[in-house]
């Protein structure tokens, strides 16, 4: 069995985020790290594989396309356990919206090629859009399982629950599968120091676009879909004023403030 | 002048408001139609609900057939609806559902796709607070036809009636489409209070409520208010998931946002920072969420929630 769990790499979330003179999000100045949501995709991916009947014969593959530092979200991937990793490199993929970033991960499934589960975070770090793993299941054509809190399955017939909108579902699929979890699916695990140093060894390998048959005008900035016209920094939000409580003056000034604002 | 197709989200019939803004929205765009996908008896009563708030047109498909099958078929529909009724842009709610049918609805129409837009004008042009609200952008779609998720609160619904000529549509759904059942749905037990996402006031919760939430709900209840809560409340197992506000919670952008026992990580911050009005309550007067606020009171939400609680709904009678 063949599980592949798609993997970010995104700026670091508490640092200061900056723009290029493009627009784009400037992917150097900020360190980097493997998107905080994926590792709970990680952690799925590998519990998948040691609830299987033959552990031994199922292999995790992370897999990640971005500039060549997204090696880092690949690295800690293999060192929580997964077998190998594959990352998809290429100076035309810079900017890509993600439209176009779901074909290069699924050109990049296919290549795999026979791939069982496809496992995602529910949304990255960075970007939050959240509508990637619905697009993979769309241009792979297998059954979209997203938005899991609690994944089980019995070889192949898979049970995904699912806290929705307005109400918890399960969701049942046989065959192969597009899964994606949310950070209630349970804790995932940290690397030893074994891992670590086996991590090195573990197998990787790097693809060009051409090596996934995606032609480079199809993706990156000038092929994105999507064009943005401006970007603004949010004025800082000025400190208020602020009171301390002394014997119930608190609550009377606060409701001062709101009475001051109309909400009351 | 072109259509502009709205998804209308409800739950049984029953049409939620942020539908009525995206319809607000549509009129700067074009000619509001609606799109009913739901159960063949509760057609005319929507159609109703979103000709009040200008619907001129109102497409139901009866979904007996899908309503089992998660998400893939209504973009389907969608995209055979955009087929026939060659749009202006197609805009549908930002919650989970809405944002992964334009998901899959953009790959098949190849067209550019925005989420999560807190505004839309003639364009359109939308604008997207990113980056945990620090940054405001603004975007367009460049390519086939513009699909938008506009999340709640994106503009204030106007009433103004439309014809609503109803047009039921029969979609042709794949197999493809029925790959992923819904085997069980339990429906959330309403709390009786605003939903999360879509109110106007949230008083919210966290580590320092210890487990108890009693001056929270009080406080909300007196002001109308809907109940969140932070990921260390919502991790402590004090309340469900449902709760959370945050960055893997919901992003809410409410008019008032009330913080009690909240310190204010980054993560939290990316969930309700572009909220109009902050208010904290927190014993630590170092607390970075004070740093937000528009007003801040350093005391024990135990006692300044209640008190505030019972001063303002004498103050309200």
């Amino acid at each position: 069995m063949k599980i592949v769990v798609c993997v970010k790499y995104v700026p670091d979330a508490t640092a200061d985020q900056q723009f290029e003179s493009d627009n784009t999000v400037n992917r150097v100045a900020v360190a980097g790290e493997l998107s905080g949501l994926d590792e709970y995709a990680v952690e799925q991916a590998l519990q998948l594989k040691e609830n299987a009947e033959d552990p031994e014969s199922v292999t995790v593959t992370a897999l990640t396309v971005g500039p060549e530092d997204a090696a880092t979200a690949v690295t800690k991937a293999l060192q929580m356990g997964a077998d190998d990793g594959a990352q998809v490199v290429d100076d035309a993929i810079a900017g890509s919206d993600a439209l176009a970033t779901s074909k290069v991960l699924a050109a990049a499934i296919n290549k795999i090629g026979d791939v069982d589960i496809v496992v995602c975070g529910m949304a990255s770090t960075d970007g939050g859009m959240g509508v990637l793993p619905a697009m993979l299941a769309e241009r792979l054509d297998l059954p979209q399982m997203t938005y899991g809190s609690l994944v089980q399955n019995k070889g192949t017939e898979f049970r995904v629950k699912r806290d929705g909108d307005t109400a918890t579902e399960v969701i049942g699929a046989s065959g192969s599968v597009v899964i994606a979890v949310t950070d209630q699916s349970g804790e995932p695990r940290i690397g030893g120091f074994k891992q670590i140093v086996a991590a090195k060894k573990k197998p990787r390998e790097v693809w060009s676009l051409a090596d996934i048959g995606v032609d480079a005008g199809e993706v990156g900035l000038s092929a994105a879909w999507t064009a943005v016209e401006s970007v603004e920094a949010r004025p800082p939000r000025t400190a208020g004023e602020i009171v301390t409580d002394e014997g119930g003056s608190g609550a009377k000034a606060l409701a001062d403030f709101l009475a001051s604002k109309k909400f009351i | 002048m072109s259509e502009v197709l709205v998804l209308i989200d409800h739950v049984d019939g029953a049409v939620k408001k942020p539908t009525f803004e995206l319809l607000t929205i549509a009129k700067r765009l074009g000619e509001p139609s609606a799109v009913f996908i739901g159960a063949a008896d509760k057609a005319a009563g929507a159609a109703e609900a979103v000709a009040k708030y200008g619907a001129e047109k109102v497409y139901t498909v009866d979904d007996a057939e899908i309503a089992g099958f998660l998400v893939a078929p209504k973009a389907e529909v969608l995209q055979q609806l955009a087929g026939q009724a060659s749009p202006a842009a197609i805009l549908i709610s930002s919650n989970i559902e809405g944002k992964e049918i334009a998901a899959r609805l953009a790959v098949k129409l190849e067209s550019g796709l925005i989420t999560d837009a807190v505004d839309v004008q003639a364009g359109p042009v939308t604008t997207q607070s990113v980056f945990a609200g620090s940054y405001t952008v603004q975007a367009k779609v460049t390519q086939g036809t513009p699909i938008i998720t506009v999340k709640p609160n994106a503009a204030a619904p106007e009433e103004s009636a439309g014809a609503g000529a109803v047009e039921a549509f029969a979609a042709t759904v794949s197999e493809s489409a029925k790959k992923a059942r819904i085997t069980k749905s339990e429906p959330r037990v309403s709390s009786g209070r605003p939903e999360l996402t879509e109110a106007a006031i949230i008083v919210s919760g966290g580590r320092g409520t210890g487990g108890n939430f009693e001056p929270v709900d009080a406080l909300a209840d007196s002001l109308g208010a809907a109940v969140g809560a932070s990921r260390a409340a919502v991790d402590s197992g004090w309340v469900p998931h449902a709760f959370q506000i945050g960055q893997t919670g919901k992003v809410v952008s409410p008019q008032l946002y009330i913080a009690a026992g909240i310190s204010g990580a980054i993560q939290h911050r990316a969930g309700m920072q572009t909220s109009k009005t902050i208010v904290a309550v927190n014993k630590d007067e170092e607390a970075p969420i004070f740093e937000l606020v528009d007003f801040g009171v350093v005391g024990d939400l135990h006692s300044v929630l209640p008190a505030a609680a019972a001063e303002i709904t004498q103050r309200k009678a």
